[in-house]
């Protein structure tokens, strides 16, 4: 047994409301400059929906992730290593700039500088990348916003796989629709480490963070193309390719990620998992997809368990850490009570932002009187479909987990509904679900009251310790590599632009 | 014009390749940020592929050409049984079977940056300026091949072995002397290859010099230490 920490997250969908405020100050603070316009760290999508980048979901269209091959061995999607090498003139899976879309500003200008005119001005686009007019925007980072764009467009939709009537999701009384923010999943198997020619990618033993060394990266691209949420960025600027960080730097603080911190439904949660590296690669490399979301429960480690502990010390793991794995939201909700799932447990890389099923596609169905009731409980195996498209999106096509999880949600809100506003312990309802009145509670706390210092149970890294401060004073705190040196001597001797300048200026006006 | 011979011969190629040593020694210590393949896939991909491989191929022939045709001497193409006739008679046909399929690539590469409004905005000068001198180059190498033509018994390719074996072994007056009486285009093909070697460390060239091999041995995942215990 080896013993490691991970700072896991959870999302609960179920609050969600979709507002983005998470994708904002991640992109005020993280990516907001040129080169990355097009880059959103962090991003929310409605659901059923092709996504960001297009189609992300495909992989028969852009080899993301790991398979096992003829041999039973795990490989990376994109190829082993040595067709990965032969393929370092030009990727076959790269993304181009158009399946994100093309960034864009508007001449704002104008609307100050125009004369006298008979119309009404207006602001019109022009591209961040060629500095052109756009005479049209035809994709955005959020193009399908709340079911924008038709349904025969979004029902390519990879978690329709399966599905037969998908098209009856298309009509407006039957459809159904959630938000899906997404991050770098900082996986315990990341497939974007394993394909980066040089290196440069690798995780912290200390948090499981994933982080692309910004000096060792040589913009070999092979890390876009691998990772199967899509979610590292090659900046065009700089020729480096960029990721989440999880905020490392707040989270060495003990402080949450920012989307985390700035999240208005208050629905993400931070803590530490503990796992046993040993068994990262047998979990991985489980035969049947289905039982990967299983496999992937069975490498974490009871945080309470004395011998896990002892073993955590002996890791060097401190005691705020193991005290911390002990109170982690994250392991309740994955392990404890099981309603948070992961995302796309199929693609192997074993990811540690999990999911709780949103209730909106079952509730609206349920107010529709289409679903049959067991008690309280709505019978959810009459309600096939959404189902079907939650398990294909959080449990390889596995739908028992996923009616586990709404049935005990469902099962909390008739408790809670039942003692406040009836006054009674309906522990019937409970039983149903396999929950004890004590877990219900908790259960209540966590995820309906979700207090800050519930959600966010983040040690700090004692970095006062580990470092000399002395041997840091007047050094460069954050930097994008280089040290301190940001090129920008005047001269610009090797080529680098200086960071903040802008390379392509839309203001020149010729109308 | 003997001076200047040796100068640009004699003398240019040790500059030139001190520049290129010490430069990407200084950038890869201070600047190493800036250490990149410059790739501009992300915007345009299509005509990547089709120019981005055909010149690698080329010009990776090309280089092993030169490496192994000039530098090693030709006792040892004689142990193979090459004879200097047919040394000649290789470096024409597979020099220009790989000059031909890197100017293939290359005239797509200069048409992709100076044409796409996406890479054309978002090029340094030195991107365009490189891929200038690499197409000067190439057509200088790929017109040589016309001079050679006339001297099959391979006598010219004799003077320019010994030009180079001669400047690597720090014999710099035997070198000057060995290529000066060589047809001007090879002159200028060898002036020009030089002053490669001097733009080398200030353009994007230097990821050459980080061509990933270790991967293939390396384990697939990493993990690093933040704070070393």
């Amino acid at each position: 047994m080896k013993v490691r920490a991970q700072i896991g997250m959870v999302l609960n969908l179920d609050k969600c409301i979709g507002c983005h405020t998470c994708s904002i100050t991640c992109k005020n603070v993280w990516t907001s400059r040129e080169g990355v316009e097009y880059a959103w760290f962090n991003n929310v999508e409605t659901k059923p929906g092709i996504g960001f980048p297009k189609e992300w979901e495909n992989q028969q269209k852009w080899n993301g992730g790991w398979v096992r091959n003829k041999s039973g061995k795990l490989e990376l999607k994109i190829g082993g290593k040595r067709r990965i090498l032969a393929n370092i003139f030009a990727n076959p899976d790269l993304p181009e700039i158009d399946d994100y879309y093309e960034p864009f500003d508007f001449d704002y200008q104008h609307l100050h500088n125009v004369g006298d005119t008979k119309h009404q001005p207006v602001a019109r686009p022009r591209s961040l990348i060629s500095g052109q007019r756009m005479e049209k925007i035809e994709w955005g980072p959020n193009w399908e916003e709340i079911l924008g764009t038709e349904f025969a467009k979004r029902k390519v939709d990879q978690n329709f796989n399966e599905v037969v009537q998908k098209d009856i999701y298309g009509q407006f009384e039957k459809t159904f629709m959630m938000y899906l923010p997404r991050l770098c999943e900082h996986c315990l198997n990341p497939a974007c480490v394993a394909a980066c020619p040089s290196g440069a990618i690798y995780k912290r033993e200390e948090d499981g963070i994933v982080l692309i060394d910004q000096d060792k990266c040589r913009g070999w691209r092979m890390c876009v193309s691998a990772c199967p949420y899509k979610k590292i960025y090659y900046n065009w600027k700089t020729g480096k390719s960029e990721k989440c960080t999880f905020c490392f730097p707040r989270i060495e603080a003990g402080q949450p990620t920012v989307c985390s911190e700035t999240c208005v439904g208050r629905i993400r949660y931070l803590g530490v998992l503990l796992y046993d590296a040993d068994k990262i690669e047998v979990a991985a490399n489980t035969p049947n997809e289905k039982d990967l979301y299983q496999a992937q429960l069975d490498i974490f480690l009871d945080p309470n368990d004395p011998a896990v502990i002892a073993a955590a010390r002996a890791e060097g793991i401190s005691d705020n850490w193991i005290k911390a794995a002990q109170r982690s939201p994250v392991y309740m909700m994955a392990m404890e009570w099981k309603v948070a799932l992961p995302l796309h447990p199929e693609y192997r890389t074993l990811p540690m932002v999990w999911y709780v099923p949103p209730l909106s596609p079952i509730q609206s169905a349920v107010q529709a009187g289409h679903v049959g009731m067991n008690g309280e409980i709505p019978d959810l195996k009459s309600l096939r479909i959404p189902l079907r498209y939650l398990a294909n999106m959080l449990t390889a096509g596995d739908e028992a987990p996923v009616v586990r999880a709404l049935e005990r949600m469902i099962a909390m809100r008739a408790f809670k509904r039942a003692q406040q506003v009836d006054g009674v312990e309906d522990a019937e309802v409970l039983k149903q679900v396999g929950l004890t009145p004590v877990q219900v509670e908790e259960m209540y706390r966590y995820m309906a009251l979700a207090n800050y210092e519930d959600r966010f149970v983040i040690p700090t890294s004692h970095r006062a310790y580990a470092e000399n401060a002395y041997d840091l004073k007047s050094s460069c705190g954050f930097s994008f590599g280089n040290g301190c040196g940001d090129g920008n001597n005047g001269v610009n001797l090797f080529g680098t632009k200086a960071k903040g300048v802008r390379q392509v200026i839309p203001v020149e006006i010729k109308d | 014009m003997a001076h200047l011979n040796l100068f640009a011969f004699g003398i240019y190629p040790y500059i030139a390749i001190a520049i290129m040593v010490i430069g990407s020694w200084i950038r890869y210590d201070r600047e190493q940020y800036s250490w990149k393949t410059s790739s501009s896939q992300l915007l345009e991909s299509k005509q990547l592929r089709k120019g981005s491989i055909a010149f690698h191929i080329g010009v990776l022939g090309i280089f092993l050409g030169h490496f192994f045709g000039l530098l090693m001497p030709k006792e040892i193409w004689y142990l193979f049984g090459i004879t200097t006739q047919m040394k000649q008679l290789i470096a024409i046909g597979a020099g220009g079977l790989f000059g031909l399929i890197c100017f293939y690539g290359l005239t797509i590469l200069i048409k992709r940056r100076l044409f796409n409004p996406r890479i054309r905005a978002t090029s340094n000068p030195m991107d365009i300026a490189i891929l200038f001198l690499l197409y000067a180059q190439l057509i200088l190498g790929l017109l040589s091949i016309t001079v050679s033509m006339g001297h099959l018994d391979g006598a010219e390719m004799l003077k320019l072995m010994a030009w180079a074996q001669n400047t690597v072994t720090f014999n710099s007056l035997a070198a000057a002397e060995a290529i000066s009486g060589v047809h001007w285009i090879f002159k200028l093909h060898v002036f020009l290859g030089m002053t490669l070697f001097v733009v080398f460390p200030f353009s994007r060239l230097v990821h050459m010099l980080s061509v990933p091999v270790q991967y293939v041995r390396r384990q697939h995942q990493i993990v690093r230490q933040r704070f070393v215990r």
